[in-house]
């Protein structure tokens, strides 16, 4: 049985009305500009930027305040804007190599070259609520020192002399690209890496603990960290040469992990990677110890049954879009579904009492 | 380039993409739901010795992930700045075509053209073939889309009827001239004008 | 009408453009004053990019998420084609880049670096530095305590 319904327009306009009410709050206080949310919450644009998987500040920032600050839900908001852009094409890899970097740290080498560069970190705040902020607060000047503007080389390369570290083969060949083929298993290490990118921080983030407390265990350290903006180039095909089309932020993790070696290779380092959009470093390094992790065929390591060795189960659960959108879809009417759910446990429970009472019928009977 | 070659394929671009783009795609839907039918389709000047049909179903159909085979009757510096410019589309090789252009005789043989996999037969070319005109039918069509049956004027017979044998994988194809365009999708069957 | 610059000139104040701040590159573009008269060869029009990145910084690419970008093309009365990329979502934008881009490749060129060009070159090298500065003042200077020996 199929029964369509209509109705509850009226309901859902009233219901739309109250939430830009809702949203708006308390008129007597002061409206955000999306200016004001891109500029003083901008970790929260980082991360919609980073899930929504489309770097436009502006944007996030409007998506932050239509969703009243759901992120998930902002995030859903660039997810379908994204999908009405036209692609004008792909740009030439990143060379984080040349990034211009606010921060860089490294926990394996205290002195590497280019020096531990904290940046506007949290890291070493005593995480006490400071009450001078809800007091209108004044601003610091940050200090300054004889700025660097020469690259800062990445720390793997110093590894590699050695042959200590394995090396990232380079390729031609075009990655796979999530957004215009339907993911299939195997997926490879571009598609997997493209996934975590724009995965759920918090998914990455508790698929990355589980590897710290156990579960496939790859005893990472953070080999490299850096925040920084990087130019972005595009070929264009009528002009015949590439041009630089703006400047992305990223942050950067690169984890150097142990590997006891293989029947071919010897023992040596291996290479975890993580890249997001903006300033995002939980996010990059819970990614590269999820990449690490999923990396253990290629590897040649044992599969020891951990979830965040198995690439089908990371990879289709990371994305929060698709969760949230089969998740949250069960409270929508189901009326039809649990109305014939509804008579079937009525029949059961009808023929569970007859049975009931025969039995009883038959008991007294004897 | 030199400036002139240049400036040639800058123009005749779509003016009014977001709707010229839709009423042209609309037209080779509706001649796509139809095989045999012709419909009107313009929008675009494409270089000299293409048609306006065949220049507004590329400006359509075509963007920087489909890749495009120029059959050498209609390849030139001139067409492939053009299609640069106003779709991004890169030129390829007949065998990994998602759309290519040119002349019956310059498109054949069409074993060269890919016709899908059983998982996605959709990954297959559509062959957009200039003709002469729409002259007297040769063929009669029957299939989804026709009501009875259609009439057309094919420039072969066997070839469409070979391919209509490898439904569901095959090749489509559109026909131009002028501003019209006519198709003949693989689930099309096809039989000789009595 | 063609004077003599090179790819790596035109990648060059192209790519600066492209980065540059709307306000700033409108108030200058107004203060050099001429507008010439021009024709879209392709209207602005927003779209994306697909950013990528490469597998532990050097190796294979990989597609990390797509960026927002404005282009458009436009020919002077003289016939020089100009184009404009640019970063985010403003039509205007693209159109005052490839105005530019196509005057810098006439007559007018030297006029216009001196007064577009060169201070958008000059502040983005500042802002920049002024950043820079502000990274290595948070730079670790280490210093050994005690070395134990037992």
């Amino acid at each position: 049985m199929y029964v369509a319904v209509k109705g509850g327009e009226r309901a859902i306009d009233n219901a739309h009305a109250w939430l830009a009410e809702e949203r708006r709050g308390d008129t007597d206080v002061a409206e955000l500009s999306y200016a004001q949310i891109r500029e003083q919450l901008s970790l929260a644009v980082n991360r919609v930027m980073a899930e929504g998987s489309l770097y436009d500040p502006d944007l996030a920032a409007l998506a932050i305040k239509q969703s009243r600050g759901d992120l998930i839900e902002a995030i859903f908001l660039i997810r379908a804007y994204r999908t009405t852009l036209p692609r004008f094409g792909y740009t030439l890899p990143v060379e984080t190599g040349e990034m211009a970097c606010d921060r860089r740290i490294s926990a394996t080498f205290k002195d590497a070259p280019g020096g531990q560069v904290l940046g506007p970190t949290f890291d070493y705040t005593h995480r006490l609520l400071d009450f001078k902020l809800a007091a209108d607060g004044e601003v610091p000047e940050a200090p300054v020192a004889d700025p660097r503007m020469e690259a800062t080389p990445h720390i793997a390369e110093f590894l590699q002399g050695e042959d200590i570290i394995e090396r990232e083969p380079s390729s031609d060949a075009v990655p796979g690209d999530l957004t215009r083929e339907p993911m299939s298993f195997p997926a490879g290490r571009a598609v997997r890496l493209q996934s975590l990118a724009r995965g759920d921080e918090g998914f990455i983030l508790g698929m990355a603990y589980s590897t710290q407390r156990g579960y496939a265990r790859n005893h990472a350290f953070v080999g490299e960290l850096r925040i920084g903006t990087v130019p972005v180039e595009i070929e264009i095909p009528e002009l015949g040469f590439a041009v630089e089309i703006g400047e992305v932020e990223l942050t950067e993790c690169e984890t150097v992990n142990q590997f006891k070696g293989s029947k071919t290779v010897p023992p040596q380092f291996t290479r975890g990677y993580g890249l997001v959009f903006g300033q995002s470093e939980r996010k990059s390094i819970a990614m590269a110890l999820v990449d690490r992790a999923l990396r253990w065929e290629e590897l040649g390591e044992d599969n020891l049954g951990a979830p965040a060795q198995d690439e089908e189960f990371v990879l289709s659960h990371a994305d929060n879009i698709q969760a949230t959108g089969f998740l949250e879809h069960i409270k929508l009417p189901h009326y039809v579904d649990f109305q014939s759910e509804l008579e079937l446990v009525r029949k059961l429970r009808h023929e569970a009492a007859e049975l009931a009472e025969t039995l009883a019928a038959r008991e007294a009977a004897e | 380039m030199p400036q002139q070659l240049q400036n040639t394929a800058y123009v005749g671009g779509l003016s009014n993409p977001p709707v010229v783009s839709a009423q042209a795609f609309r037209a080779a839907m509706n001649a796509m739901a139809r095989p045999g039918r012709t419909e009107e389709i313009n929008g675009a000047i494409p270089p000299d010795g293409i048609s306006v049909a065949a220049g507004s179903l590329l400006l359509t159909l075509c963007d920087p992930e489909t890749g495009v085979y120029l059959a050498p009757d209609v390849d030139s510096e001139v067409l492939r700045g053009w299609l640069a410019f106003h779709t991004g589309a890169p030129i390829v090789a007949a065998e990994q075509a998602d759309f290519a252009l040119g002349s019956w005789a310059a498109l054949t043989p069409l074993d060269r053209f890919r016709i899908g996999t059983p998982e996605y037969p959709d990954r297959s070319a559509t062959l957009i073939v200039e003709v002469p005109g729409f002259g007297a039918p040769n063929a009669v069509l029957s299939g989804p889309g026709i009501k009875d049956a259609a009439k057309m004027a094919l420039p072969d017979l066997a070839a469409f009827q070979n391919n209509t044998l490898l439904y569901p994988l095959g090749v489509d194809f559109f026909f131009t001239c002028g501003t019209q365009v006519a198709a003949l999708p693989r689930s099309t069957q096809i039989s000789a004008e009595a | 009408m063609n004077t003599k610059f090179s790819a790596e000139e035109r990648k060059g104040w192209m790519s600066l453009l492209a980065s540059a701040d709307e306000v700033r590159l409108a108030e200058l573009w107004q203060e050099y004053g001429a507008d010439p008269a021009c024709e879209w060869l392709r209207a602005p029009e927003a779209g994306g990019v697909m950013v990528r990145g490469r597998m532990g910084g050097s190796g294979a690419s990989f597609n990390l998420g797509e960026m927002t970008v404005t282009r458009c093309a436009l020919s002077l009365e003289d016939g020089t084609v100009g184009h404009g990329y640019v970063q985010g979502r403003s039509k205007a934008k693209a159109g005052m880049a490839a105005k530019i881009d196509a005057l810098m490749q006439t007559g007018a060129a030297a006029g216009l670096s001196t007064a577009v060009l060169e201070p958008l070159a000059a502040e983005r090298k500042a802002r920049k530095t002024a950043r820079a500065a502000k990274a290595a003042a948070t730079k670790v200077e280490f210093f050994t305590m005690v070395r134990g020996e037992d």
